[in-house]
């Protein structure tokens, strides 16, 4: 039951887009959503929209995924549209007691929820095509250049790692420990939600302890392999940059220069 | 042969809970030479784990000394060489994996020492071959049985390349299968030379080993080959252990008046002298 939860949701696959370099992929996706913060015309939204759309079709990852990773988001979507439908000052369309609808309300609504719907489409294009092992690889080296102003880079690729590990043995723990208690009589699925969150204490007591227990173990085992922090660590896998990448740069850049464009040449 | 491990008088005590001195180990004297295969035997609680801890520096004497390869562990100077010249395997198997995919833990060791990526991947084939693990590579360690585990947790210790693998009762957690796994893997390892202390409660498992040695209560109780050790059935019982079932069906024998031989520990020998 719990331990069939998978992480993140990466979409094993071999296209393009897999292939990338994850820093590349991390970079690109955060150039992309600088760029969508310039669109402010239906052309740029259109420039947008098709940009990705070739996005999608090049990760070969099935429509239905990238949909469901909007799903969640929906009624944060229409709550954000709306505040901005009544709002917004102009062209009175239409009105129902104080709420007033404007032309350019509408206009700025749709310019939201456009916004709101392509950032997630293209994180989640990212975390589906990219393992959570190279996300994490991927991060580190991206943080890198930042240690000399005191961040942490390697320790938190460290943490990332470790959680990713340690997630599934501490589910099935969770399914163990849950068991037990059910066998002696504790109740995890009646009552009320105040009721239930109380009947979880038998169940989080046992598994923090054993939690700890193993991080001190962990450390142990990680000493005894002469871990002493990222300093002079090698790496078996190294990230090495492509043609692939330097065409992602290109079209990324090309991209923000689109819109850059588009904004300033129209204004 | 040459001496990989030596303790001189040592003693480890530490202040426990209710601020009483616990002395956990006292005046040990071992040695521990290249290509050996040593076990060290003892109930709960006898020093067995505090003394395997001594042996890469994980803990430190508080009295006497711990020598590997004639470097006293003490000396922060030799800490990472002490630590990559013995490994380590713990009874957890859970709690010894750092990373998501196999490969990557048995690269940890080695990425930790600074070695260059292209020896790093030469070393993990290496080593995921000794343990019979290639085909699991790509496998996340939640997906492993637990036999499997402390194969790859033996992985990532020889893809350091050290000289002698330490393991704390490494089949405790396991199941029969397990076990076997386990215990063929070290024993193939130490057939091609790799020197072996293997602690342990399961007194079948030290059969195979050259020499027991017996702790009791922080103290060497006496050490032998396990014909010697184990031949001393009285004194084994009188310390809590157990005997393997053939020595002590010889043992009973024998006081019933059976010309059997001391030498009689395994199931084989005794079947052998029971039915010639």
């Amino acid at each position: 039951m719990l331990t069939d939860i998978t992480l993140g949701q990466y979409f094993p696959g071999d296209s393009l887009l897999h292939r990338l370099d994850p820093r590349t992929k991390i970079l690109v996706t955060m150039l992309f959503f600088g760029s969508i913060f310039l669109a402010d015309s239906y052309t740029s939204y259109c420039v947008l929209l098709g940009f990705t759309a070739v996005i999608i079709g090049v990760a070969a990852v099935p429509l239905r995924l990238v949909a469901k990773s909007v799903r969640p988001l929906w009624f944060l979507i229409i709550l954000t549209a709306g505040i901005h439908i009544f709002s917004t000052p102009g062209t009175v369309v239409y009105s129902v007691g104080p709420l007033v609808v404007t032309l350019e309300g509408g206009k700025q609504a749709f310019f939201m929820a456009a916004r709101l719907i392509l950032l997630i489409i293209m994180a989640s294009l990212l975390t589906l095509t990219t393992s959570p092992i190279m996300l994490t690889d991927g991060i580190e080296h991206l943080l890198g250049p930042f240690r000399r102003i005191g961040v942490p880079a390697h320790e938190l690729a460290m943490m990332m790692t470790i959680a990713l590990r340690f997630i599934p043995t501490l589910l099935e723990e969770t399914d163990r420990i849950m068991k037990a208690q059910t066998a002696r009589g504790a109740d995890f699925a009646s009552g009320g939600i105040l009721k239930r969150v109380k009947n979880m204490v038998p169940l989080l007591v046992p598994l923090f302890i054993s939690a700890f227990r193993r991080a001190d173990e962990l450390a142990v085992a990680m000493e005894a392999r002469c871990y002493r922090g990222g300093e002079n660590r090698t790496r078996m896998k190294e990230l090495r940059l492509s043609w692939r990448d330097l065409g992602a740069f290109i079209a990324i850049f090309a991209l923000v220069a689109l819109m850059g464009g588009l904004r300033w040449s129209v204004s | 042969m040459k001496e990989l491990i030596k303790t001189v008088n040592l003693g480890h005590g530490y202040f426990g809970a209710d601020g009483a001195r616990v002395t956990a180990l006292e005046n040990i004297n071992i040695t521990v030479h290249t290509g050996e295969f040593v076990a060290i035997i003892g109930t709960n609680g006898s020093g067995k784990s505090t003394l395997a801890k001594h042996l890469n520096a994980l803990l430190l004497p508080t009295s006497g000394q711990c020598l590997v390869n004639g470097q006293p562990t003490d000396k922060v100077e030799y800490l990472w060489q002490i630590r990559q010249t013995v490994g380590m395997v713990f009874q957890n198997p859970d709690n010894q994996l750092v990373a998501a995919v196999v490969e990557e833990d048995v690269a940890f060791g080695p990425e930790n020492l600074g070695i260059e990526p292209r020896e790093i991947v030469r070393r993990v084939k290496e080593a995921l071959e000794l343990v019979g693990m290639s085909d699991y590579r790509l496998y996340p360690p939640h997906r492993l049985s637990g036999g499997q585990k402390q194969r790859v947790a033996i992985a990532g210790m020889l893809a350091m390349r050290p000289k002698c693998l330490v393991l704390d009762e490494p089949t405790a957690m396991l199941d029969p299968i397990g076990r076997r796994e386990v215990l063929d893997t070290v024993r193939n390892l130490n057939h091609q030379g790799m020197t072996i202390v293997y602690i342990t409660h399961a007194m079948e498992e030290a059969l195979n080993a050259d020499r027991v040695i017996v702790l009791d209560q922080g103290i060497l109780a006496f050490q032998g080959t396990p014909a010697e050790v184990f031949s001393q059935v009285d004194r084994l019982k009188d310390l809590g252990l157990d005997v393997p079932i053939a020595a002590d069906i010889a043992w009973r024998l024998r006081g019933n008046g059976l010309a059997v031989p001391q030498s009689i520990i395994t199931n084989e020998a005794l079947a052998v002298v029971l039915c010639p």
